[in-house]
């Protein structure tokens, strides 16, 4: 029984971070059709963002050690800030051009944050200690969860909820809503574009900001490639749930999260290592099963 | 008085020229019918006119004011609301929520309110239904929502690409009937595209021809419908 437990744990706090990934891809895939592959770079780039720039392997932690109440709004906003300032400086140009060529450009401006941080940081991961003591386990049921696990799970809810309420409850959100469903009829009633897609980019910045705090605080290293790995996930569940269904989304992001800690679980001690070509070979079937997405929404289609 | 002038205005797609050189002038609180063979580039031009597609050449004003080289939601702004063809509703949002984004420009939000009574007291069929998602409307209350809709704007121009589309005759003349209605009752001006003449015969008005991205005719609906220099220059007859 606590076994379960312990599985169903690893297994939302894993999808925590897939979803809240996929759901910063899916935000702005929803506004721009532009399938933003910088994302995993944001996620690094927050976490550096904590530290001083030097190539030593114990990390010189500059930001970082402000208190929490400061630190973690910082870091949301240096997110939000980088995404704003990639919208405006790279995207807005490309607004009109095809799929394709945006694509290309986030993969050349992911290229170019990565670069910028090796250049500052080098390649050797560091580790940097941030609320270490989260990981000290409590007791859930009889099982002993580590306390950053149930810390994230309810950070996600948190998010989940927040930016329903929202899209849901406010005149922004009511405005990005239309804007995913159909961009120029939102014009023609004079929903402001700029504003939709940078408010867009902000809030897929902070989501990035989020994982890059609880990825740092998990791992307890800052690592330039840590945030391509969850990013990679994440956009195969925004393609799973459907590209540019929210929920979709997030719900694929804790599948993918479920099935992995199940297979890590149930595979065979020697299948273990090839863990993940399981977890995407039940990526692949479901998309031959069904080549939309789970949650395909209706208006992808068409615009004026 | 002339509330929108178009001066010259070409659009291209790529190579393909859709509009050459179109002038035309529109009075406030009249009514200009658009009409013309499919591909003919009607809806090209109210598609320029709300700046959803590029003018290359020419300009666009509104009330004195050049629009052409905006943004839709500059010409939006002001007072210029467009039912684009294929009317467009946002299927996942409320029948409200659609409503509402109309009104989002609008500096007086009690207005609003009071326009969304209106609304519905004209088409009191989707107040019943206000709290459903709009996808589920038939093809007729499709075309009230978006009229609705165009309406929260608060415009003073609506320009409406063929409302009759896909539409039963009986819903047709209901949605033509509130048109008029409004346009009496507000001062709305009204510029449609519809490719049946009889329909600017029923109306009146005034009526502009459209061929292959030229503005080939135009005079008042009832004389020009009731001749056949409108089935001439509708075919092109007796020119080459
Ligand atoms: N987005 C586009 N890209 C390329 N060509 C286009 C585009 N939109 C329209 N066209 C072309 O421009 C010409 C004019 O099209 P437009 O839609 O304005 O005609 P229309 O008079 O509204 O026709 P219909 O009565 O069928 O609605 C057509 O030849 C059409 O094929
Ligand atoms: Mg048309």
């Amino acid at each position: 029984m606590t076994a379960i437990l312990q599985i169903i744990f690893d297994a939302l706090s894993l999808g925590s971070l897939y979803a809240i990934g996929a759901l910063g891809i899916a935000l702005i895939f929803g506004v721009m059709r532009l399938v933003n592959f910088a994302h995993g770079d944001y996620i690094s780039f927050c976490v550096f963002a904590m530290l001083w720039p030097s190539i030593d392997a114990a990390a010189v932690v500059f930001a970082g050690n402000l208190p929490t109440f400061i630190l973690i709004p910082l870091i949301l906003a240096i997110g939000a800030g980088l995404s704003v300032l990639s919208e405006i400086l790279v995207f807005r140009r490309f607004r009109n051009a095809n799929p394709a060529t945006m694509m290309i450009a986030s993969f050349a401006l992911g290229f170019v944050l990565k670069h910028f941080l090796l250049m500052l940081f080098s390649s050797r991961p560091k580790s940097i200690d941030l609320w270490s003591n989260l990981s000290l386990p409590v007791e859930v049921a009889g099982a002993r969860i580590p306390l950053l696990q149930v810390i994230t799970i309810v950070i996600t809810i948190l998010i989940l909820l927040g930016l329903t309420a929202f899209l849901k409850r406010t005149r922004f959100g009511l405005e990005m809503r239309a804007a995913a469903e159909n961009f120029t009829m939102a014009r023609m009633l004079g929903v402001k574009a700029n504003r939709v897609i940078m408010l867009a980019f902000a809030i897929s910045g902070m989501l990035a900001a989020a994982i890059g705090l609880i990825l740092a605080t998990q791992s307890g290293t800052a690592d330039i490639q840590m945030g391509v790995s969850v990013m990679l996930v994440a956009f195969i569940a925004t393609v799973i749930g459907g590209l540019g269904s929210l929920p979709g989304a997030v719900i694929a992001g804790f599948l993918i999260g479920g099935v992995s800690v199940l297979m890590q679980v149930i595979l065979p001690l020697d299948a273990r290592p090839f863990r993940d070509a399981f977890v995407y070979g039940a990526v692949i079937a479901c998309l031959i099963w069904r080549p939309q997405g789970l949650f395909a929404p209706k208006s992808a289609k068409q615009r004026v | 008085m002339t509330i929108l002038s178009v001066d010259g205005i070409t659009v291209r797609y790529g190579r393909l020229t859709a509009l050459r050189q179109a002038s035309l002038k529109v009075d406030e609180g009249e009514t200009l019918f658009i009409t013309g063979p499919n591909g003919a580039g009607k809806s090209t031009l109210l598609k320029a006119i709300a700046g959803v597609v590029p003018v290359a050449e020419g300009a666009i004003t509104l009330d004195g004011k050049v629009i052409s080289g905006g943004s839709p939601e500059d010409t939006a702004r002001l007072g210029f609301s467009m039912v684009p063809e294929g009317r467009h509703v946002f299927g996942s949002l409320t029948i409200e929520e659609n409503l509402m984004l109309g009104a989002g420009m609008r500096k007086d939000r009690a207005r609003a309110g009071d326009d969304l009574a209106a609304v519905y007291e004209v088409f009191p069929m989707l107040k019943e239904r206000r709290d459903k998602p709009a996808g589920v409307l038939s093809g007729g209350q499709q075309q009230m929502l978006v009229i609705g809709r165009a309406l929260m704007t608060g415009p003073r121009l609506i320009a409406i690409d063929e409302p009759s589309l896909g539409l039963a005759p009986k819903v047709i003349d209901q949605v033509y009937e509130t048109l008029l209605e409004l346009r009496d009752k507000r001062g709305l001006t009204l510029v449609i595209v519809e490719q049946s003449s009889t329909r600017a015969m029923m109306t009146g008005g005034r009526m502009l021809l459209l061929r292959s991205g030229e503005i080939v005719l135009e005079g008042d609906a009832r004389s020009l419908a009731r001749g056949d220099t409108l089935k001439k220059a509708y075919f092109g007859y007796g020119e080459h």
